[in-house]
Formats: structure tokens, C-alpha cells, sequence
């Protein structure tokens, strides 16, 4: 009795969380579907409208948008698995005396990431002439602390008999890197590549000092722009643009719902 | 593996992909320290040897202790309740009650949106009188209030938001965690009549703490990188009163191209990065010892 | 023989390459835009169309984001010795441009008599923040000033005349709390009006409201700011009436959800610009006016928006071709083109005599108000180091109506820390 008792309670507890948690979002549902006079009144029979959409797609280049932050992105990650690949391997696997005073010194950008030291990092890449370029956004980043944190874990658990196996086969230290330690960290780099995706591609602050041409800018700081006009701003507007440009990451999220939560997972475990 | 490494192997293993990350995390950091000692160029003259001048100038901010306040405010009100929040939703959506899935996804969901989309959704949310909040309280008959225009309530408002985007992403952890508690220990205590309540906090929380230092440290670190609503919402308003540390900085440097001050504060930031950084491991230390 | 053939017609080639180059120029235009309109496609439009009278000359028109990026953005490239031939930009950017010495003035460009007579034809409101040291650095382009929005239904409600909106401050005050209605909690369901108050929309409408009290809060010298006035503290102790007496919901106001608090009956007047106008028109569900912003003395406004630059470090050629642009950009047709799409204020009389002004005015008859209202206002705050100054007014405005700061010492603290660092540029 008493538990079925405890059972109710604590069901309409998560619900109300689970609905408190959701309204933001759902609010912006509502406001980015119905015209612009319904985007702060409820009501349950107002028309639907895919007006917004096409209205903010048509106001601002979100398709150059889109583009540059998959370019972005790409750029990012592909850099990523490799750099990020052979500075683990060459911590696991060599010995060097400095060893461990260069793992420390590299882990230092998890604490102090390029936003933190954003003045400096600018006038960087105004030096180098970078500034205002999609590969001038990605710089910072391409070598990351967490990648090569994930990955060292990763490659301390691989059996030091396979390496000693294929070396006795002739391989060479790529082909053992190759051959042997990433298929076995197959899931980490998936793990890590969804992180990677998603921070890159909500990423902001970074971005919008770099760029300040359209061609170049990514859909974060294309969405804040759109959204700061000397006029009134456009609710449903707004919502409609704030929701395609997150469209893409949160469908691939519902689809992968189940390997995205289990590689976050696994990306925070240890 | 004990091999040793030869120059070649080492220039391309680690000298060349390591420099990419020095020259955006160690290096910048010593050149804010060195340009902290200059002033800014203009287009009549060079920049200026001004040794210590930009710290004077510092020290007599009284923005910037207002800044320094903000800041702690924001990181001591953020994490603890994340924590906690996150922890409680681990625990619904890990139980047998029903429909967990949409629980989960319904915590999760803000964690994918960029914060730049929380923040105008939150903008709208927010407005007095016409956005969702105004409507609901109105509906219990409580007076609008006035979220992003009071500066009592400005930095509290901020606060809700980033706590809403983080704490599906530190459940998510706690999930993991509370998946390899191992089974037998539950059923052990459950052996010995111990109720749900007794479960969860003698033997579960206590098995959570590495998780829990794990989110506290990266909970802190975006307590200070994570600006992005602050710049869209109030631009650190009304009066300074939800200006958070970097935000200042950006403020000053992009907003005022005063780059030199914004050098001098990015020294102060570094410091107290590297304070906490070394306290949070000392304390680790210790903890370490003692387990 | 063949050697004086083959050099006569190298020397020809290359005089007649030489000829076309003189004439030819190559325009970089670097535009702003800040509202929800097809602006870049009637610059576009715009554009084009002055190529196509112009073909030797070339022009690129560049959509460089919001007014801060375009800024920086031309800042940018002209520091790198690239830069635009021509830009618009914030009025208010004069001073900084003229420090970064990366623009000329146009009057010393356009020499002419015809050249003097269209900058003469601009209304001298939208010149006055164009001269520094007496010349005009700039043109008008696209200009906004903020007007006073009613709400007819709700005046009749309250027994008040629709003809008659409050002229002065405590008529304000007497018609806005007869505006505001409350439900049977006691919670107001409309106020009576909404001036928004934060930011640097704030310190525009404040720009405004110290106007109507006979003072201004910069000059033209760029060196002197004025907060420490009596306007300045007339006008704060005006919006904290407002709220004090219930007229205004208290607190600091945002400018971007005012509108739309208007048209969902949150507020029975407000204070915004005049671009609101089409946006309303089209979505208002009840009977509306405008009117003239009530004021301390007598009216008063600030005037915003951008003009266009030209650049230093370009060539004669180039400075001839882009005065030529400027001025097609500016013409009356052109004026009444970009106006009637983009709700800005056409900055000349003239464009509001060209028969599409004349309809379009005739339809919205609400589009002259800002224009009769336009010899009571004044330029927005402007000083060298304008971002870092204006944010002690904004500060100061935001502490006293969104806090609980006393208004003579935030005027006095702002006009202390103004004077710091406007002091070195006397």
C-alpha cells in the first residue's frame, strides 16, 4: 500500500519535472509553428503556418550558415582523430623523461580552454592574417586536451602482447598504431566525435569574434544576429530559426538517442 | 610500452601536434601578462611601456569587484543545485517508474541545443506580461516579475538558465555511474530491510562521488567559459548586475577595444583559474590519501 | 620597320589601357542591416541600378552583418590598408572613425556648387551629427526616430480622447495610470505605457527625453559629455514617476519585446521607433494612432540611424566614382525607394514629394509624424571612446531604474567617469 502510494507520488514528481524541463523548449515549438500573432497566446485551435520557416530561411543565409558549421565541424573533427590520436600513442607507448611534466602541461587547456583566453587567441590570429576564415575558427581546437585524455585511457588498455605481436611481425610504429590500437578504440573515438559535434556546433563565443562576414559565419553566431534587430524582434521568427538551426543535431540525436547517451557515457566515465 | 623515441618519430607524435594547442592555451597566456604591462596603439601613436599601470587601474575597478561577486554568486548557486537536480533525475529515470524514456529525453533535450538558442527561447520566456512565465504565474495570481530588468533578479534568472541547460548533461553521468553500482550490494541491503531511502543514501551516493567530483570540476569550468546568454539576454544588465568575469572581459576588449585592460583582467582570470585549479588537486590529493 | 609597327601599337594598347583605368573605378560597398526587411535586396536593386547608368565603374555591395560588424569590419580592412571606398555606419561612429583616421570628408570631395546644393537639401536634424570641426563627414542614408503609439480602443475605455495624447510629462503620468487596468487580483493586466530603459536602446530614448527638458547629452566637439544636468536628472526622476505611480510596469524594459507587447494589449502606448511602423500596421488587431513623444518642456527626440562614409587612402578616381554613388544613393527617388521598404525616415525633402512617397504616405498618413516631430530632435549621444562613455549612461539609467540607485549620484558618478576619459581628447 504504502509503496504504491510512494510510487504515485514519485511518478507525478518526475512528471512535473519532466514537464517543467520541457516547456521552454516546447514553448518555442508552439511560437516557431503558429503565425506571430498566436506566439504568446495559447490557443488550442490557432492555424498552423510554416510561414516562419521560410520567412527566416529567406531573411538571412542560413544555407551559408549551415554549410560553414559543417565545414567547421568536419575540419575540427578530422583533425581531432588524428592529432589527437598520435600524441596518445606516443605517451603510451614511449618512454621519455618528460613524459609526465608534457602530459600535464597539455592538460592544462581542459582547464583553461581558447574562450578563457580570447584576446590574446584574436589578436593571434589578426596576426597571422586568419582572422575571418572558417580554418581560423577551428585552430584553437584542432589538438584537444579531452581527445587526448580519452584516447591515452583508451590505449593503456590495450595489451602490450598484441603490440609486442605485431612488432614481431615486422609492422612499424604506424602500422602498429594502425593495426592495432584504433580498432580497439572504435567506440571512444565515436563517443568522442559525438561530443566533439556537439560542443563544436554550439559553440559561440569563439566564433563570433573570429568572423564578421557572412560568408564565413556558422549558424550560432548567424542565429544571435538574426535575432538583434534595431526593430522589434519577430517572436515567431525567431523561434522558427532558432529551431532550424538546432533541427539537424536534434534529429540525429532522436534517431541515435540510445548510442548517443551510452557514449556520453562512456566519454565521462573515469 | 617502454620504447624509446627517436627526434622524427617525436617531432611528429608530439612537438607538431602539441604546438597547435600551446599557441592557443600557454602561449596566449603569457602574452596577456606581457601586453598587460603596455597600453593601446592608436592610429597617432605606438603603444606605451606602462609598467604597472593597467593593475592600478585594476585594483581601482569597482565594476570589477562587482564582477568578482557576480562571479562567485553564479558558480557557488549553479553547481551545487545542478548536482543535486542531476542526481535526482539519474535516479527517476534509472527507477521502474513509467515512461523514463521521455523523462530522459525531456532532461536531456537542452544539452543539445546551443546556448545561444536557449538563450533566446529563455529571452521569450522570460518577457514580462507576455511571455510563459508572466502567463503562469499569473494564472496563481502572482504579479509578473521582471526577470531580466531587476537588478536583484538578473543574475538569479541567468543562473536558472544555465542550470537547465547542464543538468541532463551531468544526469547523464550520474547514469553511468549509478548502471555499474553493482547489483549485489542493493540486494544485500534490501536483505537486511533496508528501505528505498536508506538504499540511496548509504550506499549509492557514496558510490557516486568520483562522479560527482567529475561533474563539480567541469560544472565550475563552464561556470566561467560559458557566457554565451549573458551576451544575448541582458549584455551583462541592468547596471553590471549579471556581468560575469569573461563576460567583462569581452566586453572591454570587443565592445570597448580597450585591449590592453583586456589583457591585464585575462592575467587576473588565468589566476584564478590556476588558484582554483591548484586547490581542487591538493584537495584531491588528500582525499586520495585518505581513501 | 616591324620593330616600329610592333612599338607603335604596344604604346597604343597600353595609352588606351591606361585611358579606361583612369576613368574606371572599382567600389567596395560595405551595408549595415538592422531590421526584419528585405533591405538587402532593395540595396541590391539599388546598386545595380547605378552600375547600369555607370559602366565603366564597377560596384560590389557587401552585406556585412549588424551595424557593430560592419563597423568592425570596415575598421578591419581599412587598417590593413584595404579598405571600402564607401560604407554606411552608425551616425554615432564619427568620432571613432575620425580617430582612426580611416575617413575623409565628403564636403571636401564634393566642391561643386550642384555638389553643395544636395548636401544643403538634407534636413539639417539628420545633418547635425555629420560635421565635425566644420565639415561634413558624412551623408544621411537610413534614419529612425522614435514616436509616441496608442492604442485608440484603449484611450476610449478609459474616457479619454483619442485626439488628444498626452503632450507633456504629467500628462503622461494623469493618462497613463487612468490606462492601466488591473484584474481582480490587483495585478495589472495593461499599463498605461512602456519606455524601454535598458541598454543602449535606453540611453537612446533618455537622449530623448533630456532634449524635451532644453539640454542634450554630447555635442559636436565629441568631447563633452552631459550627464550631470538637470534634464538628465529630471528625466530619470520622470521614468521612476512613471513606475512609482503605476503607469509603467517598474523595472528596466527591454526595446526588442515592446512592440509586441503593444500588439498583445500588455501596454496601451509605447515609446519606439518609427521602422515599427509597417510591423504594427500589419498586426495590430485594434484602432491605433501616433503621435509626438511627450515631453518635459516641449517635444523632444533623439534621431538614430546610419549614414554613409567615405574612405581615405582610395583613389581620386575612386573618390570621384563613390561621391557619385553617395549621391544616387541619396537621391529622391532612391530615398524614397529605400524608405518605403525599410520604414527608415527619408532624410530629404524632396524624396517625400516624389509620388510613391506620396501615396505611400497618403495610405499610413502615421509616416509623417516622425517627420513633423524631426525639427525637435537631436543627435544620439556621441563621443570619442563612445562605446566605453555610453556605457556609463547606460549603467547609470539601468541602476536608477532597474535597481534601486539614486539618480543624482549615478548621474554624478557617470559624468565623473565620462570626464576621465574624455578629458585627454581636449
Amino acid at each position: 500500500m504504502k509503496n504504491s502510494l510512494n510510487r504515485i507520488f514519485l511518478t507525478t514528481i518526475a512528471f512535473v519535472l519532466a514537464i517543467v524541463w520541457g516547456l521552454p523548449f516546447l514553448y518555442s515549438i508552439w511560437t516557431a509553428f503558429h503565425p506571430e500573432e498566436y506566439s504568446a497566446s495559447f490557443v488550442w485551435d490557432a492555424p498552423l503556418t510554416l510561414n516562419n520557416f521560410t520567412e527566416a530561411w529567406n531573411a538571412a543565409p542560413f544555407l551559408v550558415y549551415f554549410i560553414n558549421t559543417l565545414i567547421l565541424i568536419i575540419t575540427i573533427l578530422v583533425a581531432n582523430f588524428i592529432l589527437c590520436t598520435v600524441v596518445a600513442y606516443a605517451f603510451v607507448r614511449y618512454k621519455f623523461r618528460w613524459a609526465g611534466f608534457l602530459f600535464g602541461f597539455v592538460m592544462v587547456q581542459l582547464l583553461i580552454s581558447p574562450e578563457i583566453l580570447i584576446v590574446e587567441n584574436y589578436l593571434t590570429l589578426s596576426s597571422i592574417g586568419m582572422t575571418d576564415t572558417i580554418v581560423g575558427i577551428a585552430l584553437p581546437y584542432l589538438t584537444s586536451a579531452f581527445g587526448i585524455f580519452l584516447l591515452r585511457q583508451t590505449f593503456k588498455t590495450v595489451p602490450k602482447s598484441l603490440d609486442e605481436a605485431a612488432q614481431m611481425e615486422g609492422a612499424n610504429a604506424w602500422e602498429v598504431l594502425w593495426t592495432v590500437y584504433v580498432p580497439l578504440a572504435k567506440p571512444i573515438y565515436l563517443a568522442y566525435g559525438l561530443v566533439s559535434i556537439s560542443f563544436h556546433w554550439n559553440n559561440f563565443l569563439w566564433p563570433l569574434i573570429v568572423t564578421n562576414s557572412p560568408e564565413v559565419r556558422p549558424l550560432t553566431v548567424g542565429l544571435s544576429i538574426f535575432a538583434t534587430v534595431e526593430s522589434g524582434i519577430e517572436w515567431s521568427l525567431v523561434n522558427a530559426a532558432t529551431l532550424m538551426t538546432t533541427a539537424p543535431l536534434i534529429l540525429v540525436f532522436l534517431i541515435f538517442q540510445k548510442q548517443f547517451i551510452s557514449n556520453f557515457m562512456r566519454a565521462g566515465i573515469k | 610500452m617502454n620504447l624509446r623515441l627517436n627526434w622524427k618519430l617525436c617531432t611528429i607524435l608530439l612537438i607538431l601536434p602539441c604546438s597547435f594547442l600551446i599557441a592557443f592555451t600557454h602561449y596566449p597566456a603569457v602574452q596577456a601578462l606581457l601586453n598587460s604591462f603596455w597600453n593601446n596603439a592608436s592610429s597617432r601613436r605606438p603603444s606605451k611601456f606602462i609598467g604597472l599601470k593597467n593593475y592600478e587601474a585594476l585594483i581601482q575597478d569597482d565594476k570589477l569587484i562587482q564582477v568578482l561577486l557576480n562571479s562567485a554568486f553564479y558558480a557557488i548557486g549553479t553547481i551545487p543545485i545542478a548536482i543535486i537536480l542531476a542526481i535526482v533525475m539519474a535516479l527517476l529515470v534509472n527507477s521502474r517508474l513509467p515512461a523514463t524514456a521521455l523523462m530522459r529525453l525531456s532532461f536531456f533535450m537542452p544539452t543539445m541545443l546551443p546556448m545561444v538558442a536557449v538563450a533566446n527561447i529563455w529571452l521569450f520566456f522570460y518577457a514580462p506580461g507576455i511571455g510563459l512565465t508572466s502567463q503562469i504565474l499569473s494564472i496563481f495570481g502572482i504579479p509578473p516579475i521582471n526577470f531580466l530588468g531587476d537588478t536583484d533578479i538578473s543574475l538569479i534568472s541567468m543562473m536558472i538558465v544555465a542550470i537547465w541547460k547542464e543538468a541532463g548533461l551531468f544526469m547523464i553521468f550520474y547514469l553511468a555511474a549509478l548502471q555499474s553500482v553493482p547489483q549485489h550490494l542493493k540486494d544485500a541491503a534490501k536483505l537486511e530491510g533496508a528501505g528505498s531511502v536508506r538504499i540511496i543514501f548509504d550506499i549509492i551516493l557514496p558510490l557516486l562521488k568520483p562522479t560527482t567530483i567529475f561533474v563539480a570540476v567541469n560544472a565550475l569550468i563552464n561556470a566561467f567559459r560559458m557566457i554565451d546568454h549573458i551576451i544575448v539576454m541582458t549584455r551583462g544588465g541592468p547596471n553590471n548586475s549579471s556581468a560575469l568575469l569573461l563576460y567583462y572581459i569581452f566586453d572591454v576588449t570587443f565592445g570597448h577595444r580597450d585591449f590592453a585592460y583586456g589583457a591585464t583582467l585575462t592575467v587576473l582570470m588565468v589566476l584564478i583559474l590556476g588558484v582554483m585549479a591548484t586547490v581542487q588537486f591538493w584537495f584531491l590529493d588528500r582525499k586520495a590519501h585518505y581513501q | 620597320m616591324m620593330f616600329k609597327r610592333i612599338l607603335a601599337s604596344v604604346v597604343g594598347a597600353s595609352l588606351a589601357a591606361v585611358a579606361t583605368s583612369v576613368q574606371a573605378a572599382d567600389l567596395e560597398f560595405y551595408f549595415p542591416v538592422g531590421v526584419n526587411a528585405p533591405a538587402v535586396a532593395t540595396i541590391e536593386k539599388l546598386t545595380n541600378a547605378w552600375a547600369q547608368k555607370n559602366p565603366q565603374h564597377t560596384v560590389k555591395a557587401i552585406y556585412a552583418g549588424n551595424y557593430e560588424e560592419t563597423t568592425l569590419k570596415a575598421l578591419t580592412a581599412a587598417q590593413a590598408g584595404k579598405p571600402p571606398q564607401v560604407a554606411v555606419l552608425l551616425a554615432i561612429d564619427l568620432f571613432t572613425l575620425i580617430e582612426e583616421d580611416v575617413i575623409q570628408p565628403i564636403s571636401d570631395i564634393a566642391k561643386s556648387s550642384s555638389d553643395k546644393e544636395w548636401i544643403s537639401s538634407f534636413y539639417d536634424g539628420f545633418m547635425v551629427d555629420t560635421r565635425f570641426e566644420g565639415k561634413t563627414y558624412s551623408i544621411p542614408f537610413q534614419r529612425s526616430t522614435p514616436i509616441f503609439y496608442y492604442n485608440v480602443e484603449a484611450f476610449r475605455e478609459a474616457g479619454l480622447d483619442p485626439k488628444s495624447p498626452p503632450k507633456t510629462w504629467d500628462e503622461m503620468v494623469e493618462m497613463g495610470k487612468k490606462l492601466t487596468v488591473k484584474d481582480s487580483n490587483g495585478n495589472v493586466t495593461r499599463w498605461g505605457t512602456r519606455i524601454p530603459s535598458l541598454g543602449l536602446a535606453g540611453a537612446w530614448l533618455f537622449g530623448g527625453l533630456v532634449v524635451s527638458k532644453g539640454d542634450v547629452l554630447s555635442t559636436e566637439t565629441g568631447t563633452e559629455a552631459r550627464f550631470d544636468t538637470p534634464a538628465a536628472l529630471e528625466s530619470l526622476k520622470f521614468l521612476k514617476r512613471l513606475a512609482a505611480e503605476g503607469a509603467m510596469a517598474p523595472g528596466g524594459i527591454t526595446w526588442g519585446d515592446t512592440p509586441k507587447a503593444f500588439l498583445e494589449g500588455q501596454t496601451a502606448s509605447i515609446w519606439t521607433s518609427t521602422g515599427n511602423l509597417a510591423f504594427i500596421n500589419s498586426n495590430a488587431n485594434f484602432e491605433w494612432d501616433v503621435s509626438f513623444l511627450p515631453g518635459g518642456d516641449g517635444p523632444g527626440a533623439p534621431t538614430g540611424g546610419g549614414n554613409f562614409y567615405i574612405f581615405k587612402g582610395i583613389s581620386e578616381e575612386e573618390q570621384e566614382a563613390a561621391l557619385d554613388f553617395v549621391r544616387f544613393m541619396t537621391s529622391p527617388e532612391s530615398a524614397a525607394i529605400w524608405s518605403i521598404a525599410t520604414g527608415y525616415v527619408a532624410p530629404r525633402a524632396d524624396a517625400w514629394e516624389t509620388p510613391e512617397m506620396k501615396s505611400y504616405s497618403a495610405n499610413l498618413p502615421q509616416a509623417l509624424v516622425a517627420l513633423d516631430q524631426l525639427p525637435y530632435a537631436y543627435r544620439e549621444f556621441a563621443t570619442f571612446q563612445r562605446s566605453k562613455v555610453t556605457q556609463f549612461l547606460v549603467d547609470a539609467i539601468e541602476g536608477v531604474v532597474a535597481g534601486d540607485a539614486d539618480p543624482k549620484e549615478a548621474l554624478k558618478d557617470a559624468q565623473d567617469k565620462a570626464n576621465d576619459v574624455l578629458d585627454e581628447y581636449k
